[in-house]
């Protein structure tokens, strides 16, 4: 079943939610940012690296403020275009500006069951088995960790889940869930082993690492120590800015978007400095705070915006995005994430974010959904339809066809339909029964959904891991393992 | 006068105007006022006006928070008065909060700090990446009624288990009450490690925060 990935390539629809003159405005306040205002790094490495380029820094306070002549020339280092590497090289995926890739979303802590439709806590055999089924659909290009393995040992928890991704798929493992140097070293070691050796591993990058930021205008000094490692070893890395309106960035959008933009922009000057032409890529699931309780919302216009929006930023720093789409806040697949997801995607496709993360979450990214992933593939396959838009030649004018079937009539016959036909969507999930039998059965896309998540996990094999590499893995991690 | 003066501290802080509030409490304190009534007919007549707006929906969280700071501002002023007169603001309870060790994320334990303090708890906000010690040892110190635990790693929510179990080591379960929060924490997590108290929000967490010292 697995091997064939569906991206949205060569698109036929446009969006743009910023003028080349708002994005450079928005460019030249986050140098302004940078420089006078300062970017935390606690991290001693990191402060060191800046402290040599030539940055002013404040180790006491662990803040940087950066002249924007370093910032902009470091920024001009970073490599326009890489591929995700996967175990099975037909899996590859070029981050090029011309495809954009769905993968599995993360991390989240809980799960409903899918025998039982029970939620319960997350566990490592949960990432086994959304591994497994994410390797069988083709919607699904890439994994994160999905949820976390909460019955692994929190020391080598990254380790185990990354594995369990590896053990259960061929396609590329981003994770954003291994944010210290110890994990982060032994994750690396991991991906040579699968790509050969460290030369090998940098041609072929089957590891990539996600990093998120401390907003406002921070970072995490573990993730940064991580990040360092992953940039030195050539394996492509991200920081992912989650600012949101009104609690970890200013209330307006084109605030928020500053404030995020100088946490992504200066941890990736960052790297660049350290390690010249080291593949990165932009990462964003900005938001806005909900009003009332002050939580991650997971949905809304502010987010189908930002999902608009950053694709013109990460163009304008000529580097690869991964863009936070789907994750809706609802609680249960409903009303409320067909909307969130569905329009948060589209808007992040129109822009051609080139990874968007992703699906099978409710709950703003806590709660793992089986059919909610399941439909979730099914609305980026929709969007993927709609990004093709209309083709207009002298073929799907369809002129012949037009003219032998004549006033009344109809085209089913037709070869030109037989032709065409498959041009056409089907879905898989939207009942476009008719009514009496859907009023037999009162059963819905959440049920199919669900049943083919379990059929896909009652039958799909994933090609395994060679068993000496599995061995020599579960070493590694064992020996990772630090003594409580 | 008096009256002119306690309502116009109400609603600085019904404006969320912490300059305001300030200035107000520097007046009564020249004017002789009792600080005592200055907060509780003037400042906090603001803080509940807020609070119930909140309630039916008309305030949003900007605006408690705001008003949060603009009572903490003006009871801070006001307290070497209070000192001075040997006279004490009547407290809910105290609380020692912080993000736990390893873990640096702050904005829900602030919030929820500032929405304590506001709602009338002496609060200790030892900040993020907080060892146990240090939380056990400054609510030993304090006498705090309830100690307060953030984390939003499934990493570090497991610092939350070891606190509660040094506490139990110690005997101190029954002084302090424990209450967890952050994103990763679940119904399940906390009747796992057995905290007393959860909120997903910080409006609740002052629920929890009353109910913990019996006052509902």
């Amino acid at each position: 079943m697995s091997g064939q990935i569906q991206s949205i390539t060569n698109p036929r629809l446009k969006l743009e939610i910023l003028s080349d003159q708002d994005v450079r405005k928005i460019h030249e306040a986050t140098l302004e940012v940078i420089e006078n205002v300062g970017i935390k790094f606690p991290s001693h490495r990191a402060l060191q690296i800046w402290a040599d380029a030539g940055a002013d820094v404040d180790f006491e306070r662990m803040v940087v403020k950066a002249r924007r002549e370093l910032i902009e020339s470091a920024l001009r280092r970073c490599p326009p275009a890489y591929s995700l590497a996967a175990r099975d090289p037909q899996q590859d995926l070029p981050l090029d500006g011309n495809h954009v890739y769905l993968g599995t979303d993360g991390c989240g802590v809980e799960v409903i069951d899918i025998t039982s439709g029970q939620r319960r806590t997350s566990r490592l055999q949960d990432v086994r088995d959304i591994a497994r089924i994410g390797d069988a659909v083709e919607q699904i290009a890439f994994h994160w960790v999905p949820v976390s393995a909460q019955d692994a040992p929190v020391g080598t928890r990254g380790l185990h889940e990354l594995k369990a991704i590896w053990e259960n798929s061929t396609k590329h493992a981003q994770t954003e869930s291994i944010y210290n140097a110890h994990e982060a070293q032994v994750a690396i070691e991991m991906a040579e082993m699968i790509a050969g050796d460290r030369e090998a591993l940098r041609k072929r990058p089957v590891l990539s690492l996600m990093q998120c930021t401390a907003s406002p205008l921070g970072h995490d000094g573990g993730s940064l120590d991580a990040a360092l490692l992953a940039a030195e070893a050539g394996v492509p890395t991200g920081f992912m800015t989650m600012a949101a309106c009104l609690t970890t960035g200013p209330a307006t959008l084109a605030g928020n978007l500053v404030v995020g933009n100088a946490e992504v922009v200066a941890g990736t000057a960052l790297l660049q400095l350290a390690f010249p032409g080291a593949p990165v890529f932009y990462a964003a699931a900005q938001t806005a705070s909900d009003l009332r309780s002050g939580a991650y919302t997971g949905g809304g216009p502010e987010d189908f915006l930002f999902g608009g929006a950053t694709n013109a930023l990460s163009d304008f720093y000529n580097i690869p995005l991964s863009m936070g789409s789907f994750a809706t806040g609802a609680k249960e697949p409903n009303w409320q994430a067909g909307i969130e997801n569905s329009l948060s995607t589209l808007m992040a496709s129109a822009s051609m974010a080139d990874m968007l993360l992703g699906a099978g979450f409710l709950h703003g990214s806590r709660i793992w959904s089986f059919a909610e992933m399941m439909m979730d593939c099914e609305i980026f396959s929709i969007v993927q339809k709609v990004m093709q838009g209309i083709v207009v030649d002298e073929e799907t004018l369809a002129m012949d066809a037009i003219a032998a079937v004549g006033p009344s009539g109809n085209f089913l016959a037709q070869k030109h339909t037989r032709q065409h036909m498959h041009d056409l969507f089907v879905p898989e999930f939207m009942d476009r029964r008719p009514y009496t039998e859907w009023e037999a059965k009162k059963d819905d896309a959440r049920d199919w959904a669900l049943a083919k998540a379990r059929r896909i996990l009652a039958e799909h094999r994933p090609e395994p891991l060679d068993s000496r590499l599995n061995k020599e893995m579960d070493a590694m991690i064992s020996a990772a393992e630090v003594p409580a | 006068m008096t009256e002119d003066i306690l309502q116009k501290m109400a609603q600085s802080i019904i404006d969320g105007d912490s300059d305001a509030a300030v200035a107000l409490a520097k007046a009564s304190i020249s004017a002789s006022m009792d600080p005592l009534e200055a907060i509780s007919k003037g400042f906090v007549a603001g803080v509940n006006k807020v609070g119930d707006a909140f309630g039916r929906g008309e305030a949003f969280l900007p605006e408690l928070v705001m008003a949060g700071e603009a009572m903490k501002l003006a009871v801070a002023t006001l307290d070497p008065e209070l000192k001075k007169r040997g006279a004490q603001r009547q407290i809910l309870g105290k609380v020692v909060i912080g993000t736990v060790e390893g873990d640096i994320h702050e904005i829900g334990k602030s919030l929820v700090a500032t929405m304590l303090a506001a709602s009338g708890f002496e609060v200790y906000d030892l900040g993020v990446d907080t060892p146990g010690d240090k939380l056990i040892g400054k609510a030993l110190e304090v006498n705090a009624n309830i100690l307060a635990m953030s984390a939003l790693l499934t990493t570090t929510m497991v610092r939350q288990r070891e606190v509660i179990e040094e506490l139990e080591k110690e005997g101190l379960r029954g002084r302090i009450k424990v209450m967890v929060g952050g994103a990763p924490i679940t119904r399940d997590w906390v009747t796992t490690i057995r905290a007393d108290g959860h909120s997903e929000d910080a409006f609740g967490a002052v629920a929890m925060a009353k109910k913990l010292v019996g006052i509902s």
